[in-house]
């Protein structure tokens, strides 16, 4: 009997020292701008899905495409027909870490996140400056970085060359919560 | 006994069971949510005919259709250009789902006016729903004096009316097919024999060559034809182009009319006798 016990401690202790503190949020936002001749246009995604390991300072981000809003119907219709290819390429993601997260003790620090970035399909290395506020409930990542459309081959016809630009600005801001499964 | 447990402990401790994938957990995280086929058809017309597709909320569009005359009038006629039905229409979108529409043709003199709602949508996902239902009526006037001056045709005279149930599935993002099941009302009819009621059904289909062009083509089948004139189910072949917020659209059809009571019903060219009609529509959203 003692015997037994012993084993489900060991299994405890064991379980409980694997056990990965995660952060995480199903409703962080990132939007879009694009800045041409002609129009200035932006577009919003609210349903986006990103994860903190903080025991590795890994991070994933999911970002369904068509979730999207865009000012316009047809213009959303639009991106994701005939720009993104959505129901070819249904999600962007990153797949990365925080450089040197484990050494960061400050609440309120400057962060660069490497990673893999994956949009319609292309994937690129990527490094991102962030601005990480960090608490016992809460990491919130902000930040912006640039994309240029060709990388991803998106496409734009000339025909529209003055209405969307080659590069498109992208902010974004996460306000993950501790995550237990 | 104390060796095995310790040995349990130690295996157990070293089997560093691995991190789950992050990017699995966001997956099984992901809400389940219902999604929405669009882009069935590029535009709001498939060809001559009414699309499931609806103008979006608040969107007004105009567009100029053209057909001109039969290709196979030879040079004298410059193969059809001489001669030309043009069609310009405003519609709009009163919400995502409802049309309103008016337009007035050359052609007879010919205005129309039409409603169509989106009943149905197609869904992939938790909640799926395979094909799309949209409602479409109008009515027609024409206002061409063609009558006798002694037999003045009344306003109610020279209506037309269509109702059709436009069903349509997005098989896959490169083709698309819509079935249409349609029924005309004529006030007046030519001739006694002529049928005031005529049930036909359309059949429409859409591939995608690129990410902008597609091939389309559209026939309606009529179940009864007038008895005055050498009626003719339309048969019509185009390519779509889409550049921006335009939608312009290549059409060969035996047709030369573009609303639904004429191309179905009071359609005389015969396509595989060359009796075909180049024509365009060109629509602008605003």
């Amino acid at each position: 009997m003692k015997t037994i016990y012993t084993i489900i401690i060991c299994f405890v202790f064991v379980t409980a020292n694997n056990a990965q503190e995660k952060f995480l949020t199903k409703n962080g936002s990132i939007s879009f701008f694009s800045s041409a001749v002609v129009k200035d246009f932006k577009a919003d995604n609210n349903q986006v899905l990103s994860i903190i390991d903080t025991d590795s300072g890994k991070m994933a981000i999911s970002i369904l495409m068509k979730s999207f809003m865009f000012e316009k119907a047809l213009m959303q219709e639009h991106f994701n027909e005939n720009y993104v290819e959505s129901d070819k390429f249904p999600k962007a993601t990153f797949r990365g870490a925080i450089v040197d997260f484990e050494s960061i003790t400050d609440l309120e620090t400057k962060v660069e996140v490497e990673g893999i970035i994956t949009i319609h399909g292309v994937s690129k290395e990527i490094v991102i400056s962030a601005n990480m506020t960090r608490s016992e409930e809460s990491i919130v990542l902000r930040g912006e970085f640039n994309v240029l459309l060709a990388d991803y081959n998106i496409e734009i016809p000339r025909v529209v060359s003055k209405s969307i630009a080659k590069t498109i600005k992208v902010t974004f801001d996460f306000n993950h919560k501790p995550y237990n499964k | 006994m104390k060796k095995i447990i310790l040995t349990i402990f130690v295996v157990l401790l070293s089997i560093q069971i691995p991190a789950q994938d992050l990017l699995d957990i966001l997956d099984s995280e992901t809400p389940k949510t219902d999604n929405i086929v669009s882009a069935t058809f590029k535009g709001t017309r498939i060809l001559n005919g009414h699309s499931i597709e609806n103008r979006k909320d608040k969107e007004l569009e105009f567009i100029i259709s053209h057909r001109f005359g039969r290709i196979n009038l030879g040079f004298d006629e410059l193969f059809g250009l001489d001669k030309s039905n043009i069609r310009f229409a405003l519609e709009y979108g009163v919400n995502n789902n409802l049309t309103v529409g008016l337009g007035r043709s050359s052609f007879e003199k010919t205005y129309d006016g039409f409603l169509k709602y989106s009943l149905l949508k197609q869904k992939t996902g938790s909640n799926s729903f395979p094909f799309a239902v949209s409602l479409f009526g109008s009515v027609a006037v024409k206002t061409l004096k063609d009558y006798d001056p002694a037999d003045k045709r009344t306003f109610a005279e020279s209506l037309f009316y269509v109702g059709q149930v436009l069903i349509a599935k997005k098989v896959s993002p490169s083709f698309s097919f819509q079935v249409t099941p349609t029924y005309v009302h004529r006030n007046t009819v030519r001739i006694a024999a002529d049928p005031h009621d005529i049930f036909a059904v359309g059949l429409g289909t859409r591939m995608k060559l690129t990410k902008r062009v597609s091939f389309n083509s559209e026939y309606y089948f009529a179940f009864d034809q007038s008895k005055s004139i050498d009626a003719r189910n339309s048969l019509a072949f185009g390519v779509d182009i889409e550049t921006g917020g335009h939608v312009f659209q290549l059409i060969l059809s035996n047709a030369i009319t573009m609303i639904e009571k004429s191309f179905i019903t009071e359609n005389t060219g015969d396509f595989f006798a060359g009796d075909i009609h180049f024509g365009f529509n060109i629509s602008r959203t605003f």
